[in-house]
C-alpha cells in the first residue's frame, strides 16, 4: 500500500508526494495518518467496507504488454463503409506535435485567454476552415459528434422559429400556436435520426423522416434536415428544394462532408441556414467512433442562439489583436435552464488536428486528395458499368451505392481479402472510398466486384481519370464548386514539414499545459495524463477501426469495454454503465433521459420536476430543459450544504411531479455533506429518484461510491476523475452508471444490437462514445488498481487541505465540512478586497506573472476563486503555488493600505508581456522586476504570456469569429 | 449618479420617462453597475405589445444575461438602434440611453411606480 515505494508501481509516479513529503504534509494539516484525515473529511456512515474489486495492480510495462495482446483482438481492415467516418492519413508532423504532445493534450478549455493564445488562434483557424468550406458565415469551435450537431442545428431552428402564423393549423401547433415538426431526410446517417430523435422527444418536437421528393413543405413544419452528399453517397443540387423551404418559412439544416466541399458546391451557396458534419477526415484516426470534432456553422443572424464555444478575436490591453471565447453568456454556466444547449466540453483537440490538416495541405492540397478520391470513385463506377452492375448514384463525391445480385459471395471475398464494404440491403451494396485508398485497394475491389458477377477480370489502371485538375475533376458542373476557399495566409504558409513543425511549436509555446505548472482549477480535476495511459490512442489496431466494423473484427475492444464496465460498476456501485455519452453534459442527458423513461414505464408520465441545489453545475439545469423537465432551485444554507428543511418543502410541493434531485457529491462547494443519505431518501420517499453529477467523483474513488450514498444513476468524467487529458477543451467521456432497476433503459444504437430491454434512443452517434480514449480511463484504472485509485484520492484530499492549512492565514476559505476540513477542493472568498478596486479576475491574471494558470474563477460563489491541487501535484509544486498566493495577499494589501495606486499597480495591469517589461517606455510606478519575477524561484521557470490582459466587452462588441487579415499583427 | 427626478422606477431597475401617452423605458445606473459591461440589447420589434412586469428583452454584458421588464404596458412604437452598435451607452449614459418608446395603454398605471428617492433608497439597501 501507501509503504511501497517500488520504482515498478505506477502509482508511484501518478501521485505527486513522496512519503517524506506526504509526512511533512500531513504535519502541517495536523493529522497524524492519510487515514486518519480521510476519517474526518468522509462521513463513516457512507465509507465502503471492501476494497474496490478491482483485477490486480499493473506496472506500466505489464500493461503495455498485455494490451499489445489485447489490441491484437481487433483487425485493421479496409473499411470503406462511410456512414460519416473515413480513414485518413494523420500527417506525422501533426501526429507526433499534437495529438501526441502534452503541450496540446493536457491544457484546459481557454477561460484563461492570455495564456492560451496558441490553441485560440488554432481553433480560430478550424472556424475559419468551416465557415469557408460550408460557405458559411460563422462556425463554432466544435461540437462533440456529427449526431449531436445535427441535433443542436434543429434545436437552434425550434428556437429561431417565427411566431406563429394565420397558416399554421391547430393540428400541427405546439402549446405556444407554434410550428413544431422537424422533417428529416431519409437519407441522413441511421446514428444521426436516432440522436434526434433522442433529442425531440423530450421537447415535444416531432420528427417525420421522409424521402426529400415526398416531403411536405406546409404549416406546421419549422425546419428540415437534409444530408449532401447523402448517405447513400448520392449528391444533388438542394438549392430549389431550399428556395421551396424558405418561402414557406421553413429553415434548413444541411449534414455534410469537409472533404467533398473542396470540389463541390457548399450548402452555404444553395442556401442552407445551419450547416453541419463531422472534419475526421481531416486526419484525425478512425479510433472505433471517436473522439472527432464535429461543426456547426450557421449564418450571423443566428450566432447568438449557435451552441457551444465560439473563439472571437479582441484586442489586449496594449491594444493589440488577441483572441478569446466570445459570447459566453449564451453557455449554461450563465444561462442555466435558459442555456441554448447543454454543451461544455468541445472537441478541442480534434478540431486542432483537423484545423492543421488544412494548414498543411492548403486550399490546393484539400483539393488534390478530393480530386484523387473522387477519381478513384469515378473509376469505380464506370467499371461497375463495364461489369453490368447498376451503380445508382447519378452524382457522387467518394461513395458508390451498386447493386449486386450476389451479395452473400461479395461479403464473403471481401472479408477474406480484409475489406469491408456497407451491405445495406439483401442486394446492395455501399462503397465508400477514401484519402488512404491507392490504386492497389482499387484494383481489389475492382476484382471483387466483378468475382461478384462471376467474371475474373481485373481493370487496367487507365480507368482511374487523372488527378490533376481539381475542378474538371468533377463531371457535373452544376455542382462544381467554382468559389475559392481558405484564402487566408495561415492556409497558405506552412506546406512544408520544417515549416509546420515550426508553427505548431511557435503556438504551443504560448500556452499552459500541465507540461509547464500545476493547473489548480476547481472542479476540473486537472491530473496527470500519463504517456502510458496515451500511447496506445495511436497504435493502429485501435486507431483504424471503424466503429460500424462487424464486431468480429473488434473484439479487443469489447474486451477493453467490458473490461472497462466491469470497473466502473466496482466503483460505483451500480449494476451497470453505458460508455456511449461523450461529455458528462450529455451523460447527464442521458441519465435524465433514463430517470424519465423509467416514471414513464411505471405510468408516471407527469413526473417532470427535477430538484436542483442554487449550488450546482450550470450544466444541470440546461440538461434538465433539454430533457423537457421543469427546474425548481433547493436553498443552500449558510454553511454551503444543501438546505434540508428546504429541500423537504420543495420536495414536499412537487410530490407528485418530483423526477430527480440532480446533486453533486462532494458539493461543488468542497465538502461531503453529512447529510447525504438523509437528502437522497427524501427525494425516493416522494417518488423521485436522485442522479449524482460525478464531476467531483475524484475525492471518492475507494473511500465512498454514488451507489453507497443511495444516488441511482451518475456519471463519470472520464475527463476528470479517470485521467483523460482535457485537450485544451476536449474531448471528454460522461459515461453513466445506473442502478439495477434502470439498466433496461441505458442508450441503444442502431447499428448495434441487441440494445437494452426498453432503450432509450442513441445520444451519441458512436455506440461506445469516443472509444479509442476510453483506453486511458482502462490504463489508468489498470496501472493503479484498487489500492492505488484509494490512495490516489486519499492524496488528493491531503493536497486540497494542506494548501488550506498554508492560505487559510491569508484567504478565507468559505467553506470547510466536519473538523474544519475540506474534501479535494476549496474555495477562497476575495469579495472584501473588492472595495480597494481588486478583484478575483486580478488575482487569476496577476498569477500568470508567477507562471500559474488561475484557479476557477467565480465558480459556483462570484467573487472567488475554487483550487483543486488534484493527487498528481507535489509538494514543491504546491508550495510555489501557495507563495505566489501569499505574495500576491502583500500585494493586495499594498493597494487595500493605499501605498499603491488603485489603478497602476501589479495586479491590475496583469498579466505582464516580455515586450512590456522590456519597452524603453516603463510608465508604471512600480519596478520591472516586481512585475515579472515577482518571486526568486520565477525566474528558473518564467513563462511569458504572449498578450496583456484581454479586452473582454471590445471583443463581445465588435464580433469577429475567423482568422483576422494579417495587416493587424503588422503594427 | 443622482437619480432623475423627472423619471419613475421600477423594483426591477427600470426607469420609464412619460410624457403625455408615451413614453421612454431604459435601465437604472445601479442595474447597469450591477451588469458590468453591457455588450449586447436585444430589443423587441417596432408594434409589439408589451406588458407591465413581464420581460420585453434582454441585456447582456460580458458575465452575464438579465431579462428587460416593463414598467407599463403599452405598444413599442420606437426602438433605440443606436443600442445596436453602442451597448456600451447603457454603461456611460444609462438614464439618457432609451431602449424601447411605448405608446401607453394605461398612462395612469403610472402611479403603482416609485420615483427617484424611494428608488435611491431602495438600491442603498
Amino acid at each position: 500500500m501507501a509503504g511501497s515505494v517500488s520504482t515498478d508501481r505506477f502509482a508511484r509516479r501518478h501521485i505527486g508526494p513522496s512519503l517524506d513529503e506526504r509526512d511533512a504534509m500531513l504535519a502541517a494539516v495536523g493529522a497524524a495518518s492519510l487515514d486518519v484525515l480521510v476519517n474526518e473529511v468522509v462521513p463513516q456512515s457512507i465509507r465502503l467496507d471492501a476494497p474496490l474489486n478491482l483485477p490486480p495492480e499493473e506496472t506500466e510495462r505489464e500493461f503495455l504488454q498485455r494490451l499489445t495482446n489485447v489490441a491484437r483482438g481487433n483487425r485493421t481492415f479496409r473499411s470503406y463503409i462511410g456512414l460519416g467516418y473515413h480513414d485518413t492519413f494523420t500527417p506525422s508532423v501533426i501526429r507526433r506535435m499534437v495529438l501526441e504532445n502534452p503541450g496540446w493534450y493536457t491544457p484546459y478549455t481557454p477561460y484563461q485567454a492570455e495564456i492560451a493564445q496558441g490553441r485560440l488562434e488554432s481553433l480560430l483557424n478550424f472556424q475559419t476552415m468551416v465557415a469557408d468550406l460550408t460557405g458559411m458565415e460563422v462556425a463554432n469551435a466544435s461540437l462533440l459528434d456529427e449526431a449531436t450537431a445535427a441535433a443542436e442545428a434543429m434545436t437552434l431552428l425550434h428556437r429561431v422559429r417565427p411566431p406563429s402564423s394565420a397558416k399554421t393549423t391547430a393540428v400541427t401547433e405546439g402549446a405556444g400556436g407554434q410550428a413544431r415538426t422537424f422533417l428529416v431526410s431519409d437519407r441522413c446517417f441511421p446514428q444521426t435520426l436516432a440522436v434526434l430523435q433522442s433529442r425531440a422527444e423530450p421537447l415535444g418536437i416531432e420528427l417525420k423522416v421522409a424521402s426529400m421528393d415526398d416531403m411536405e413543405l406546409g404549416p406546421g413544419v419549422f425546419g428540415v434536415l437534409l444530408q449532401y452528399p447523402d448517405e447513400r453517397g448520392e449528391l444533388r443540387d438542394l438549392t430549389p428544394f431550399i428556395e421551396r423551404a424558405h418561402e414557406q418559412g421553413i429553415l434548413a439544416a444541411v449534414a455534410t462532408d469537409l472533404l467533398a466541399l473542396a470540389l463541390f458546391k457548399p450548402p452555404g451557396e444553395m442556401g442552407a441556414d445551419v450547416v453541419v458534419g463531422n472534419s475526421q477526415r481531416f486526419g484525425v484516426p478512425l479510433g472505433f467512433g471517436g473522439p472527432h470534432a464535429a461543426f456547426f456553422a450557421t449564418r450571423n443572424a443566428y450566432v447568438r442562439q449557435m451552441p457551444g464555444r465560439l473563439i472571437g478575436v479582441s484586442v489586449d490591453a496594449h491594444g493589440n489583436t488577441a483572441y478569446r471565447m466570445a459570447l459566453a453568456t449564451r453557455e449554461q454556466h450563465i444561462r442555466r435552464e435558459k442555456a441554448t444547449s447543454n454543451i461544455c466540453t468541445a472537441q478541442a483537440l480534434l478540431a486542432n488536428m483537423a484545423a492543421m490538416y488544412a494548414v498543411y495541405h492548403g486550399p490546393a492540397g484539400l483539393k488534390e486528395i478530393a480530386a484523387r478520391v473522387h477519381s478513384l470513385a469515378h473509376g469505380l463506377a464506370m467499371w461497375a458499368g463495364v461489369l453490368g452492375l447498376k451503380q445508382r448514384n447519378a452524382r457522387f463525391f467518394d461513395t458508390l451505392c451498386i447493386e449486386v445480385g450476389q451479395l452473400q459471395t461479395l461479403q464473403a471475398q471481401a472479408l477474406g481479402r480484409g475489406i469491408n464494404f456497407r451491405y445495406i440491403d439483401a442486394s446492395t451494396v455501399g462503397i465508400s472510398l477514401n484519402e488512404t485508398t491507392t490504386l492497389e485497394d482499387f484494383a481489389d475491389i475492382g476484382q471483387l466486384l466483378g468475382a461478384a458477377v462471376g467474371k475474373s477480370v481485373s481493370m487496367g489502371r487507365g480507368t482511374v481519370a487523372g488527378g490533376d485538375g481539381a475542378e474538371e475533376a468533377v463531371a457535373w458542373p452544376e455542382l462544381r464548386r467554382t468559389s475559392s476557399f481558405l484564402t487566408h495566409p495561415v492556409f497558405n504558409s506552412h506546406h512544408s514539414e520544417t515549416q509546420m513543425m515550426r508553427y505548431i511549436r511557435t503556438l504551443e509555446r504560448k500556452d499552459i499545459g500541465l507540461d509547464t505548472s500545476m493547473i489548480p482549477l476547481g472542479s476540473c480535476t486537472m491530473k496527470l495524463n500519463a504517456a502510458t495511459e496515451m500511447l496506445p490512442i495511436t497504435w493502429e489496431h485501435f486507431s483504424r477501426v471503424h466503429p460500424f466494423a462487424p464486431g468480429e473484427q473488434t473484439q479487443g475492444y469489447a474486451q477493453v469495454v467490458r473490461e472497462l464496465t466491469d470497473a466502473l460498476c466496482a466503483i460505483t456501485g451500480f449494476a451497470a454503465v453505458s460508455l456511449q455519452p461523450n461529455s458528462g453534459a450529455q451523460g447527464e442527458f442521458a441519465g435524465l433521459m433514463v430517470i424519465r423513461a423509467y416514471h414513464r414505464e411505471r405510468g408516471d408520465v407527469h413526473r417532470d420536476v427535477v430538484l436542483i441545489p442554487a449550488s450546482a453545475h450550470g450544466t444541470n439545469p440546461a440538461s434538465a430543459a433539454m430533457a423537457g423537465m421543469r427546474v425548481v432551485v433547493v436553498a443552500t444554507s449558510s454553511s454551503g450544504d444543501v438546505d434540508i428543511g428546504d429541500l423537504k418543502r420543495r420536495a414536499g410541493e412537487h410530490r407528485d411531479r418530483l423526477a430527480c434531485l440532480m446533486i453533486t457529491y462532494p458539493s461543488t462547494h468542497g465538502v461531503f455533506e453529512d447529510g447525504i443519505r438523509t437528502i437522497c431518501d427524501i427525494v425516493h420517499e416522494h417518488g423521485g429518484q436522485v442522479y449524482m453529477d460525478g464531476a467531483n467523483m475524484n475525492a471518492q474513488v475507494g473511500l465512498t461510491s454514488p451507489a453507497r450514498i443511495g444516488a441511482d444513476v451518475c456519471h463519470l468524467n472520464l475527463h476528470k476523475t479517470f485521467a483523460i487529458p482535457h485537450g485544451g477543451g476536449g474531448p471528454g467521456m460522461g459515461p453513466i452508471g445506473v442502478a439495477p432497476h434502470l439498466v433496461r433503459y441505458l442508450p441503444g444504437h442502431p447499428l448495434v444490437h441487441p440494445a437494452a430491454e426498453r432503450a432509450i434512443p442513441a445520444v451519441s452517434a458512436a455506440p461506445w462514445g469516443s472509444a479509442s480514449i476510453l483506453l486511458i480511463s482502462y490504463a489508468y484504472i489498470r496501472m493503479l488498481g484498487a489500492a492505488g485509485l484509494t490512495e490516489a484520492s486519499q492524496y488528493a484530499i491531503l493536497n486540497a487541505n494542506y494548501i488550506k492549512a498554508r492560505l487559510e492565514k491569508h484567504y478565507p476559505v468559505l467553506y470547510s465540512g466536519r473538523n474544519g476540513r475540506v474534501a479535494h477542493e476549496l474555495i477562497f472568498d476575495l469579495r472584501s478586497f473588492k472595495s480597494a478596486g481588486v478583484e478575483e479576475m486580478d488575482v487569476a491574471k496577476r498569477l500568470i506573472d508567477f507562471g500559474f494558470h488561475a484557479p476557477t474563477v467565480s465558480f459556483p460563489v462570484a467573487g472567488t476563486l475554487m483550487v483543486e491541487p488534484t493527487e498528481s501535484e507535489d509538494q514543491g509544486e504546491i508550495d510555489r503555488f501557495c507563495d505566489a498566493m501569499i505574495q500576491i495577499r502583500r500585494e493586495i494589501d499594498d493597494v487595500v493600505a493605499g501605498t499603491v495606486d488603485q489603478r497602476d499597480n501589479v495586479l491590475k495591469n496583469a498579466p505582464h508581456t516580455a515586450a512590456a517589461v522590456s519597452a524603453s517606455d516603463w510608465p508604471h510606478p512600480y519596478a520591472r522586476e516586481q512585475a515579472a519575477f515577482p518571486l526568486p524561484w520565477v525566474r528558473a521557470r518564467k513563462f511569458w504570456p504572449s498578450v496583456g490582459r484581454i479586452d473582454n466587452p471590445y471583443g463581445d462588441r465588435n464580433l469577429f469569429c475567423s482568422c483576422p487579415p494579417v495587416e493587424e499583427f503588422s503594427t | 449618479m443622482p437619480y432623475p427626478t423627472d423619471l419613475k422606477y421600477t423594483k426591477d431597475h427600470e426607469w420609464i420617462r412619460v410624457s403625455g401617452d408615451t413614453a421612454d423605458i431604459g435601465i437604472t445606473d445601479y442595474a447597469q453597475r450591477q451588469l458590468g459591461d453591457v455588450v449586447y440589447v436585444e430589443l423587441p420589434e417596432v408594434g409589439k405589445t408589451i406588458a407591465a412586469g413581464e420581460s420585453f428583452g434582454s441585456i447582456e454584458s460580458v458575465k452575464a444575461v438579465s431579462d428587460l421588464f416593463a414598467p407599463m404596458s403599452g405598444e413599442v412604437i420606437g426602438v433605440n438602434s443606436h443600442l445596436k452598435d453602442h451597448p456600451e451607452s447603457v454603461n456611460s449614459d444609462p438614464h439618457g440611453a432609451w431602449m424601447v418608446k411605448v405608446r401607453l395603454s394605461d398612462p395612469g398605471a403610472i402611479d403603482s411606480l416609485i420615483d427617484a428617492a424611494a428608488y435611491e433608497s431602495l438600491v442603498k439597501e
